[in-house]
C-alpha cells in the first residue's frame, strides 16, 4: 500500500506573529513547525505503515527551507520526501497551491492521500478538497479516525456535535484533524538517518497536467487586502450572584444577544 | 575549527527540548518533592530512543555520536536533573562498558534490550571504603565450578533497584605489581532477581531526589561464569574507562542544570520589580547574568569538545575530566547566583532554582569529585 501525505511548513504562532511593514507575514523572522493537522495526518499514515507495512511519501510545497519538515517527517518514519519549489510557484493561494500539489501527485503512485484539514497560517481548509477535485478522487474531510479495510478506508468524519462513519474505496483523499492522534516524536537515530537520505526536488517543469495560468501569484484569484494580528478581547464582566439569580442573569444576557 | 552544530544535531536538540518541555518539566517539581522515580517518563524515553543514543543500530541503539547523547542529557537536565542522571547512568555506566568490553553473546543478551530501553542499567563500583580509591574494594567474586560467587556491598548506586542489569566491580584475587601484592579487580554483569542479590537502604538525598540511589547487597550471589565482563583482572581498566565516559554525561547534566537556572533567572529578573523598575535594569543584575552566561557557554564548549573527543580520540579522559570539573563548578556557581537573584523567592521550593541549586551540588561529587578531576588533569600534564 502506498500513502502520500501532504505537509506544510508554517510559522509557529506560539513564538509570536511578525509582520513586514507592508502588512504581510514576515515568514523569515518567525520560527517554523510542521502544520499540526498535517502532522496528525502523517502520524495516521505511519500507523497504517506500522500495521500494514505501507510506503509513506511526504510532499511539501514551499521555499527550499521547507526541506526541514520533510527531514522531520522522515525522522518520524516516512520513507521518502518530495519538495516542490520554484520561484514561479511563489505567491500561490489555495487554488494555485492545490494545482501545484496535484501536478506533483500525478507523478506518483498512491492508494491513499492524506492532507491536514487546514494550515494554522491560513485556516482555509480548501487545499485538500481542491486536490481531490483536480485528481478526480473521492474526499473525506475532517477525519478524527482512519482505518483501512481491504481496498477501502473507513473514516470518522467530525461534526460539531456528532460524527459520521464514511467508507470510501481507495484511491481517495482524507483530510486529517490535529485531534486525530498524538503524533509520535522523532527518534535521535531517525534524525541522523533522515539526513543521509536524498530528498527529491521538483520544480515547475516536473509538474504534470497543470497550466501555467493556474500557478503562482498569476494563477491565484485570491487577493489579500490586509493581514493583522489578533485583537485582544476586553477583560469581560464579572458578576457574583447566588445560583438562582445567576440563572436569571445568564438567560437575560443570552436573550439580549438573541442567542435564545 | 568549526563551532557550528550540524543540522542533525540541531534537529536532535529540537526533539530533546520538545520532549523535555512536554514530558519532563511538568513533573520535575513533583518528582523532587515526592522522591518518586519517574517510571512513566523513563518508559516514554525508551519509546523515543533516548536510552540507546550512542549505541550502534546492530545492538538496538540509535547509532548516533556521543555529542547527540550528551545534548540529550543536557536538555533533560535543563528542566530536571533527576531525569538527566537516569539517562546518563544507564547509557554511560552500563551500556558503554558492555558495548566496549562485552562478548558478542553478552551484547546480544544485555546491550540490545538496554539500548532499546526494554531494560534499565546501573553500575556498581562505590563501596563504604572504596569511592575515589578503587583499590579499596571489598566485594569479592570467587569462581566455583561454572559460577562466580559474589559477596559484598555497593553503595550510592544510581538507578539502584529500578535497573534490571548491573555492571559490578569485584575483587577476584591478588596480583603482584612492581614487587607489591595488589588486588586483582574484575567486572561482572549481574541481573536483578539473581538469588543472593538484594537491595538495602534507599538514600535520602539533598538533590536529584527522584533518582533511585540504593545499596546493592551480594550474599553468596551466584552468577554464570560467562557473565565476567572483559578479561579477569581487567576490572580496574573497565571501571576507569567507564568513568571517563560517565564524566561526559555528568558534565552534560551539570551544563543543563546551569542553563536551566540561567533561563529561569532571565525570565524572573524581567518580571520582578523593586524600587519602581524591573531588577533586570540594575547593573548588578546585568553583570551577574553576563558572568553566568559566559561561564555557561564556556562549559558548553568544553562538554561538546569532550563528547567529540570520545568519538574521535582513543583516549579522552583528560578532556572528560576538564569538562566535568568545569561544568560542575559552573553549575554550582550559576545556580547559587540564580537563587540570590531570585531573593527570598529563590529559597522557596515553588521556584525551580531552589531545586536546581540542590541538584547542582552532586555534580561536583559523583563519578569522581572535583578533586579527583584535578588529579586526573594534573596527572595528564605531568606524565
Amino acid at each position: 500500500m502506498k500513502v502520500v501525505v501532504c505537509v506544510k511548513q508554517v510559522p509557529d504562532t506560539k513564538g509570536g506573529v511578525k509582520f513586514k511593514p507592508d502588512g504581510t507575514l514576515d515568514r523569515a523572522a518567525m520560527l517554523t513547525i510542521m502544520n499540526p493537522d498535517d502532522k496528525a495526518g502523517l502520524e495516521a499514515a505511519l500507523r497504517i505503515k506500522d500495521q500494514y507495512g505501507a510506503e509513506v511519501t511526504v510532499v511539501t510545497m514551499g521555499l527550499p527551507k521547507a526541506e526541514e519538515v520533510l527531514r522531520e517527517a522522515m525522522a518520524m518514519g516516512a520513507d521518502h520526501g518530495i519538495l516542490v519549489t520554484d520561484r514561479v510557484l511563489g505567491g500561490a493561494d489555495t487554488w494555485a497551491t492545490s494545482q501545484t500539489i496535484a501536478g506533483a501527485l500525478r507523478n506518483l503512485e498512491y492508494d491513499l492521500i492524506i492532507t491536514g484539514r487546514q494550515a494554522i497560517d491560513g485556516d482555509t481548509a480548501q487545499v485538500g478538497p481542491q486536490i481531490s477535485e483536480h485528481l478526480g478522487l473521492p474526499v473525506i474531510s475532517y477525519a478524527q479516525d482512519i482505518k483501512v479495510e481491504g481496498d477501502s478506508v473507513i473514516v470518522q468524519r467530525q461534526y460539531d456535535d456528532r460524527y459520521h462513519i464514511v467508507k470510501a474505496k481507495m484511491p481517495c483523499l482524507v483530510t486529517a484533524l490535529a485531534e486525530l492522534n498524538e503524533p509520535r516524536y522523532m527518534t535521535p537515530g531517525g534524525i541522523f538517518d533522515a539526513y543521509k537520505k536524498d530528498i527529491t526536488v521538483w520544480g515547475r517543469k516536473d509538474l504534470t497536467g497543470v497550466e501555467d495560468s493556474n500557478l503562482g501569484l498569476k494563477g491565484s484569484p485570491t487577493q489579500i487586502a490586509k493581514a493583522s494580528d489578533k485583537v485582544r478581547k476586553g477583560a469581560g464582566e464579572k458578576v457574583v450572584l447566588d445560583p438562582t439569580a445567576s440563572v436569571d442573569y445568564i438567560v437575560g444576557k443570552l436573550t439580549e444577544k438573541h442567542v435564545l | 575549527m568549526n563551532f557550528t552544530l550540524s543540522k542533525e544535531h540541531e534537529m536532535a536538540r529540537t526533539l530533546y527540548r520538545e520532549f523535555a518541555e512536554k514530558e519532563v518539566k511538568p513533573l520535575a517539581q513533583e518528582v523532587d518533592e515526592t522522591e518518586q522515580f519517574p517510571t512513566e517518563t523513563v518508559a516514554k524515553m525508551a519509546k523515543t530512543g533516548f536510552l540507546g543514543i550512542p549505541v550502534p543500530k546492530e545492538y538496538g541503539g540509535q547509532g548516533c555520536d556521543p555529542l547527540a547523547y550528551a545534548m540529550c542529557v543536557e536538555e533533560l537536565s535543563k528542566v530536571c536533573g533527576t531525569t538527566g542522571v537516569i539517562v546518563s547512568a544507564h547509557t554511560s555506566l552500563c551500556c558503554d562498558p558492555i558495548q566496549t568490553y562485552g562478548t558478542e553473546e553478552q551484547k546480544m543478551k544485555y546491550l540490545v534490550p538496554l539500548a532499546k530501553g526494554e531494560k534499565l542499567g546501573a553500575f556498581g563500583l562505590t563501596e563504604p571504603g572504596a569511592g575515589t580509591d578503587a583499590q579499596g574494594q571489598q566485594t569479592k567474586a570467587v569462581l566455583d565450578g561454572d559460577e562466580w560467587v559474589l559477596n559484598g556491598t555497593k553503595i550510592f548506586i544510581t538507578n539502584g533497584k529500578e535497573a534490571d542489569v548491573y555492571v559490578v566491580i569485584a575483587v577476584t584475587g591478588t596480583v603482584e605489581k612492581r614487587g607489591k601484592l595488589q588486588k586483582e579487580i574484575s567486572a561482572f554483569i549481574v541481573e536483578k532477581g539473581t538469588p543472593g542479590f538484594t537491595f538495602g537502604t534507599k538514600e535520602k538525598k539533598m538533590g536529584i531526589r527522584g533518582s533511585a540511589t540504593y545499596e546493592l547487597i551480594f550474599t553468596d550471589c551466584r552468577i554464570p561464569k560467562e557473565n565476567l565482563l572483559g578479561k579477569k583482572g581487567e576490572g580496574f581498566k573497565i571501571a576507569m574507562h567507564t568513568l571517563d565516559g560517565g564524566r561526559i554525561g555528568i558534565a552534560a547534566q551539570a551544563l543543563g542544570i546551569a542553563e536551566g537556572a540561567l533561563e529561569r533567572t532571565i525570565e524572573y529578573v524581567k518580571e520582578r520589580k523593586q524600587f519602581g523598575r524591573s531588577i533586570a535594569q540594575f547593573q548588578n543584575t546585568q553583570f551577574q547574568l553576563a558572568d553566568m552566561a559566559t561561564k555557561v557557554q564556556a562549559a558548553q564548549m568544553m562538554v561538546y569538545r569532550a563528547a567529540i573527543a570520545k568519538a574521535t580520540q582513543k583516549d579522552y579522559g583528560f578532556e572528560a575530566a576538564m569538562a566535568k570539573l568545569y561544568a560542575a563548578e559552573v553549575a554550582m556557581e550559576v545556580t547559587t547566583k540564580a537563587v540570590q537573584l531570585h531573593g527570598g523567592y529563590g529559597y522557596i521550593r515553588e521556584y525551580d532554582v531552589e531545586r536546581m541549586m540542590r541538584d547542582a551540588k552532586i555534580t561536583e561529587i559523583y563519578e569522581g569529585t572535583s578533586e579527583v578531576q584535578r588529579m586526573v588533569i594534573s596527572a595528564n600534564l605531568l606524565k
